[in-house]
């Protein structure tokens, strides 16, 4: 860890074995493949998450990356029940939530909140900022009082880094990172313990990008908010999570400390990924090996036998075409679907 | 500075609604033959448009080039008529566009779009024109370039879209390529693959390359010289090397300290520029930069600095350069 205070996740995660505030384990989501208008027949399936489970503890940032297909977002979505899984379990906070719903959901859904790509299509161009930001106190019953409420999207508004006078204001006249934070006000509102950003930050300016990552750090810290960071952006990952999980496929690859894995990657892809990325520095980037994977992704509704990740990998052998890796415990407490990789450790 | 493309204090505006919007305030830049060179910014900074200027597809109106001058080769592309740029544009200078998504036609086959250009331009037949495809479909690094000809761009991925969109720049033997943000939508291993090959074949045939672009990773790893933008006007300019050991603007260290690295720990400082981009119809009388600049001074606010030269090919527009080197210093 760098020179940096620790912030309250790092005093929880250094104070032992914390209690996971969500669970998902063996997640599974298959989307069938349709063919024909009239006589629609289902001809195959897609299967766009496959086996994941992961853990996140309260405070904890879990950074999800991976390039598109992988099936990152659906993961987010499984958690935010805009999607039924196919099968495995999603546990939050001892409950087990994957088929609950009606009236117990509601308690959920107010401590899960979600934080957009987009922030022109993820607002509601016809309600004003302060409206936006009021409707999921007034869903949610609390501060029934319209003037406690106005003060509440005033606070909300202050703690957003945004100006009081645009309660009153429409999306269309704000920039990119105004819109952002708005989005994270909202989200803010009902006070959640649990926040996904689905790739919130990918579509700003680099200068813009930084302010929200910056306010995004400010608000776990002071409100102890646990995150799942979803984005294709591996620098953003590194500097915001605490642990970090690779997905390729459907599958998970590789998933333990941030630091530990951006420093020293083991999975074969988890390498490839991290050598793709170019640093702003020339002076690096000559020294820098610049051998990147060839070939792409294959399509998750005919995925290769074996390790899916078999036909791009240099270190492939003849058993990854057949058997499929499982997760695997490396000394330093990570894990990795890569028996190859994980033989050579222990030799 | 100069030699195959040289551009002198081109202005362009778009009339909108909201009144003249200065997209590109009189920016200077050329280009060597052979030579790799990266404009930076972020939206709104110009540099698509200026890049558009070059090819004569500003779209008029509601664009309007205003003034300025673009010489390729020794002409003057802005004096000339829609006849003889159209002899120049896909000829000599060709273009990549974003997205591989939509810059392709829907309905017309790999084959048919990408020999049109070979057709028109060097009078091949159709016969020649498909054997010059299968070799340039090889040189991209597309398997099975025979099958490839047939198929629509629905058929192909994102990145063999994208390898479709440089075979057809390359197939004419230009002089410049202009890559607009040729890889944004791409996954990053496609991004890495792209790339290389777009340095790769244009060191090789001596082609030069103006690639426009926001990410800093990637200025770093391909272009020899960059011209970094704010606000439709040229900051800094300098040698990928100069820029990054010794950024000369107020933006251009922002901008550095704004990125996010791999190479760096969880945590590390992260010090963005506060405020937000200029509204580009209300450009003041000063700096465009100086609102979220910490060294402005007064007359920041009333002049608008000059690109002067700091050092060898390395030159920007800061009154206050001193200032920003001792802060660095500090």
């Amino acid at each position: 860890m760098s020179g940096a205070a620790p912030t309250m996740a790092d005093q929880a995660l250094a104070s032992g074995e914390p209690t996971p505030l969500l669970e998902v384990r063996n997640l599974r989501t298959y989307f069938p493949v349709r063919k024909g208008i009239v006589f629609t027949r289902t001809v195959g399936e897609l299967r766009a998450v496959d086996g994941v489970s992961f853990t996140i503890g309260r405070g904890e940032t879990l950074g999800l990356v991976g390039e598109s297909g992988c099936g990152k977002t659906t993961i987010g979505r499984c958690i935010l029940k805009l999607e039924q899984p196919s099968g495995g379990n999603i546990v939050f906070d001892g409950h087990d939530i994957t088929e609950q719903d009606g009236a117990r959901m509601f308690e959920y859904r107010r401590r899960v909140q979600s934080i957009f790509q987009d922030p022109y299509s993820s607002l509601n161009p016809r309600m004003c900022v302060g409206d936006i930001i009021s409707e999921p106190l007034l869903i949610h019953h609390i501060e029934a009082d319209f003037i406690a409420r106005a003060n509440r999207v005033k606070t909300l508004l202050d703690t957003c880094g945004l100006p009081r006078d645009l309660a009153d204001r429409y999306p269309h006249e704000m920039s990119g990172g105004q819109r952002q934070r708005v989005g994270i006000a909202r989200a803010l509102a009902l006070r959640p313990d649990f926040v996904i950003c689905d790739e919130a930050v990918s579509a700003l300016d680099v200068s813009i990008q930084a302010q929200i990552i910056r306010l995004l750090e400010d608000l776990r810290d002071e409100f102890g908010l646990t995150y799942l960071f979803i984005s294709h952006d591996l620098s953003v990952v590194r500097h915001i999570c605490h642990r970090v999980a690779v997905m390729y496929l459907g599958k998970l690859v590789e998933i333990g400390d941030c630091d530990a894995i951006f420093r020293d990657p083991r999975h074969p892809y988890t390498q490839a990924l991290l050598t793709a990325v170019p640093v702003p520095d020339p002076a690096i980037e000559k020294g820098r090996t610049h051998e990147y994977i060839g070939g792409e992704v294959p399509s998750p509704i005919n995925p290769p036998p074996g390790c899916v990740f078999h036909p791009r990998c240099a270190q492939a052998e003849a058993a990854c075409k057949v058997n499929i890796p499982a997760m695997e415990a490396l000394p330093d407490g990570r894990q990795i679907a890569c028996p190859v990789v994980r033989r050579k450790l222990d030799a | 500075m100069g030699g195959l493309l040289e551009i002198e204090n081109l202005v362009v505006e778009f009339q909108t609604p909201g009144g003249v919007l200065q997209a590109v305030n009189g920016i200077s830049y050329g280009v060597a033959p052979g030579e790799i060179v990266a404009l930076v910014g972020e939206s709104g900074s110009g540099k698509s448009v200026s890049a558009l200027a070059v090819l004569g597809l500003v779209p008029t109106p509601p664009g309007r080039i205003v003034s300025g001058h673009i010489r390729f080769d020794g002409n003057d592309l802005l004096s000339m008529d829609a006849k003889a740029i159209r002899g120049i544009r896909g000829r000599h200078i060709s273009m990549i566009f974003q997205e591989p998504m939509t810059s392709l036609n829907p309905v017309l086959s790999i084959q048919r779009q990408l020999t049109e250009a070979m057709r028109l331009h060097l009078g091949l037949s159709k016969s020649q024109a498909r054997e010059r495809a299968v070799e340039l479909l090889n040189m991209v690094g597309m398997s099975d370039p025979e099958r490839r000809l047939a198929q629509y761009p629905h058929q192909l991925s994102g990145g063999m879209r994208q390898r479709v969109m440089i075979a057809m720049a390359l197939s004419c033997e230009p002089k410049l390529i202009i890559a607009d943000e040729p890889t944004t939508a791409l996954d990053v291993t496609i991004q890495a693959q792209i790339l290389s090959l777009i340095q790769d074949l244009c060191k090789r045939l001596g082609v030069s390359l103006v690639i426009i672009t926001h990410n800093l990773g990637v200025v770093a790893r391909y272009a020899d010289r960059v011209n970094v933008m704010y606000a439709g006007r040229i900051v800094e300019h300098a040698t990928t090397e100069a820029l990054y050991a010794k950024p000369s603007h107020p933006y251009t260290v922002g901008l550095l300290k704004s990125v996010l690295r791999l190479d760096q720990d969880r945590g590390a400082p992260l010090d963005p520029i506060p405020g937000n981009p200029p509204d580009l119809t209300a450009l003041g009388d000063g700096c465009a930069f100086a609102p979220r600049c910490a060294f402005a001074t007064g007359r920041c606010r009333r002049e608008i600095p000059p690109l002067t030269a700091i050092a060898d090919d390395h030159r920007s527009a800061c009154f206050e350069i001193a200032a920003l080197h001792r802060g660095q210093a500090a």
